[in-house]
């Protein structure tokens, strides 16, 4: 009883289809330090590759009120996270998806506007791009852990200069990360961060501006 | 007139409850300072303990500077449904159709005229419960559920108030607005009404009541109605009996025999029972829970269940949930023998029924309160359901020393119970900032000096060398230290076999920049976090 669908309806339904899905460019809340250098834009996957810098991604929505979920990460530190800004009252961990990390992570995608992943070492095309479609479809954004095909951008920690420990005295207190954020064929752009021991991260441009003179060519 | 409603309200309930399941007779139970603890704070306590300046949500340790043999107990909603079973089944004697509000509330239609009238019958009833066990029981008698409850919590011990047939709103006006904080779902309401100056139900109650649905919410206004003696739950008018085309029911093939893994997967159905009567205009405030066993089939085993207001979804699970911790004791297995979570008997079927049901104008938020929680809910059940229950996990922070004892992850769902009090000083805990990176099993680590010596600590704090080179795992390569903090002596027992080594914790950032928590037992050297 099934009638082949004249090829014209088939064309419009799919426009309809990828017109209702393709709310992309909503932004999702951003953490202020990382304003400028980044925007978190649902329907879009990125790779960082420090649990730092993904907890300043989930900060964003989940001072806003979201939910957000984290994937694959048993050695999550919730008191670091929660100093970054994570409200961990709206948050869940699947710390172990073994084999249903895909699965689990496009049902999370349903619950988190903003769900953070670690992904098992070889992620095929096929599988990240049916996560693509999910988020397209949810509104949400993938942050992984490590490398991801086909991200919106690309976070990378290329320098940390801790202040506090001296010898033996003091104590770990604040930390600049010069980091490294690419974005598709365009060039890479730097930046520093400054994370004091209360976790009130924000831009370091004293750090950006010293940079270049200490001769580094990126 | 309608059939009058009779509450009989236990006092301190979760206190008497554990009191009993440790089994200290009733006679030396009243006389015992008890707590019971919830997240940290004092959730119940016994009236012992209240003359001794004992306070519902103060601090553990302000509890105990003023109470210093104060009793602590944990909590533990199961047993107190457990115990209230035997209170129920003693009523139930006396007048079927009881219905129980939670673990320590319970409301009946007044037996009064068969006993020549309340106040007789109420004294009788309170006979019945102390015989039961309950040493504390107090009786309220009203023609709307919400006055009676109040009459029961300003009765004498085993003493019964009544109010007089339609004079619910003249007794309601009386009552300070603190008297709301028993409800379970007012939230911030009192604080809110003592800051505008209203001091007694009355005082809302004259308010027009549109002004109060705009102001205080749909809570607010619902009690606004209670107040000007609409009438809120049983006998109201706009009470009715749902059609019972209404019940959802699910079996169970192979049947359940543990009430964690009954209560997830009830949870689709509670939420068809709700979204079914919300198509029909409907909301129940009165519910019948029905279980069939493997023991008895074709056998339902029901209990009607009362809400204060309309039963949401979750309130359903709550519900099955008590009723079969409750129905583990009324089997008569040991206290020693039951595990807590398994029932008597694989249940084979659970079926909700309506009792009575209200129109969903006088309930809206029950209906559209929380649906982004409700949409959670689903979305986290369905990888429940992917990976079980206990796969899916909320993190909580608690007291501790080390970064692994600081956080526990708790299965979404559940609450967090015997958490560690974060207020507490906790010698030796690390400052800020805090490791991103909590490794859950330490990995073996090595540090040696500049020429290759390994560093260890000795009984009185001093190092063999200074820190030179390290590697985070075996799997690591070496590398030099570029700064280090510590030694920084922790006395506690760790995570080996016969622990209460003593720990010697160090802070290191390799050359690459990168910063480490490793700690030394013995010769061994471990790394725990990483400030990633």
């Amino acid at each position: 009883m099934t009638t082949a669908p004249d090829l014209d309806v088939l064309r419009e339904r799919i426009r309809g289809m990828e017109q209702a899905g393709s709310r992309t460019g909503v932004e999702l809340p951003t953490h202020p330090a990382l304003a400028g250098l980044l925007r978190l834009r649902a329907g879009s996957s990125y790779a960082v590759d420090s649990l730092s810098l993904a907890a300043l991604m989930m900060a964003g929505p989940s001072v806003e009120g979201s939910w957000t979920a984290v994937v694959g990460v048993g050695d999550l530190g919730a008191e670091a996270f929660a100093s970054l800004g994570v409200d961990l009252d709206r948050t869940v961990l699947v710390p172990d998806p073994g084999e249903s990390w895909l699965e689990v992570t496009a049902a999370l995608v349903d619950v988190a506007p903003l769900v953070v992943l670690r992904p098992p070492p070889r992620v095929s095309e096929a599988a990240a791009a049916k996560l693509a479609a999910r988020l397209r479809k949810r509104s949400a954004a993938l942050v992984a852990l490590g490398d991801w095909p086909r991200c919106e951008a690309r976070l990378a920690v290329t320098g940390l200069r801790w202040t506090g420990p001296d010898h033996g005295a003091g104590h770990l207190a604040g930390r600049h990360v010069d980091l490294l954020v690419r974005r598709g064929a365009g060039p890479a752009r730097e930046a520093s961060l400054w994370i004091p021991a209360d976790g009130s991260v924000r831009r370091d441009r004293t750090g950006e501006k010293v940079r270049p003179l200490l001769g580094e060519v990126g | 007139m309608g059939a009058r409603v009779m509450v009989v309200w236990c006092p301190d309930w979760p206190v008497v409850a554990a009191l009993w399941e440790a089994g200290m007779p009733a006679e030396s139970a009243r006389r015992v300072p008890a707590a019971v603890l919830e997240k940290g704070r004092i959730g119940a306590c016994s009236a012992a303990a209240r003359e001794t300046g004992v306070r519902r949500g103060m601090r553990k340790r302000d509890a105990q500077s003023g109470c210093p043999d104060l009793r602590l107990l944990d909590a533990a909603p199961d047993r107190d449904a457990r115990a209230f079973e035997p209170i129920l089944a003693a009523v139930e004697e006396l007048r079927p159709g009881v219905a129980p509000l939670r673990p320590g509330l319970l409301a009946l239609r007044s037996p009064g005229v068969f006993y020549g009238g309340d106040a007789h019958a109420g004294a009788v009833l309170a006979e019945q419960v102390v015989t039961a066990g309950a040493w504390d029981c107090r009786v309220g008698v009203a023609d709307d559920l919400f006055t009676a409850e109040q009459a029961a919590r300003r009765a004498a011990p085993q003493e019964t108030e009544v109010v007089a047939p339609g004079g619910s709103a003249a007794y309601l006006a009386g009552l300070p607005v603190e008297v709301v904080d028993t409800q379970p779902d007012a939230g911030d309401l009192v604080s809110l009404l003592r800051r505008l100056g209203l001091r007694t139900l009355g005082d809302l109650a004259a308010l027009p009541a549109d002004a109060v649905g705009s102001r205080f919410g749909a809570y607010g206004a619902w009690l606004h109605r209670a107040v000007s003696g609409a009438g809120t739950g049983v006998g109201h008018l706009g009470a009715r009996t749902p059609p019972p085309e209404l019940a959802r029911e699910q079996v169970f093939e192979p049947a359940v025999d543990n009430v964690e893994v009954l209560s997830f997967s009830i949870r689709r159905t509670a939420d068809a029972f709700v979204a079914g009567l919300a198509h029909h205009g409907l909301a129940a405030t009165e519910v019948r829970v029905e279980v069939e066993t493997e023991d008895a089939p074709g056998v339902a085993v029901g209990r009607d269940w009362l809400h204060p207001r309309v039963f949401t979804a979750a309130d359903l699970v709550d519900r099955l949930h008590w009723q079969l911790s409750g129905s583990t004791r009324g089997r008569g297995v040991p206290a020693g023998q039951r595990t807590g979570t398994q029932v008597g008997s694989p249940v084979t079927l659970v079926r909700f029924v309506p009792v009575v049901a209200v129109g969903e104008a006088t309930h809206a938020e029950g209906l559209w309160g929380g649906s982004t929680d409700e949409r959670v809910a689903r979305g986290l059940a369905k990888v429940q359901g992917i990976l079980g229950h206990d796969a899916v996990l909320v993190p909580v922070l608690q007291g501790g020393r080390g970064p692994a004892d600081r956080q526990a992850l708790v299965p979404y769902g559940e609450r967090p119970v015997a958490l560690r009090d974060r207020a507490l000083p906790w010698p030796g805990r690390l400052p800020d900032p805090q490791p991103a990176r909590v490794l859950a099993e330490p990995w073996p680590a090595a540090m040696v000096t500049g020429d290759g010596r390994p560093v260890v600590v000795d009984d009185r704090g001093a190092m063999s060398g200074v820190p030179g080179r390290f590697r985070t795992s075996a799997a690591e390569p070496w590398q030099p230290v570029a700064a280090w903090a510590g030694p920084w002596p922790v006395e506690e027992s760790w995570w080996e076999e016969g622990g209460g080594s003593r720990l010697t914790r160090f802070q290191v950032v390799g050359v690459d920049g990168r910063a480490w928590l490793l700690a030394l037992a013995g010769t061994e050297w471990w790394t725990e976090a990483g400030y990633d």
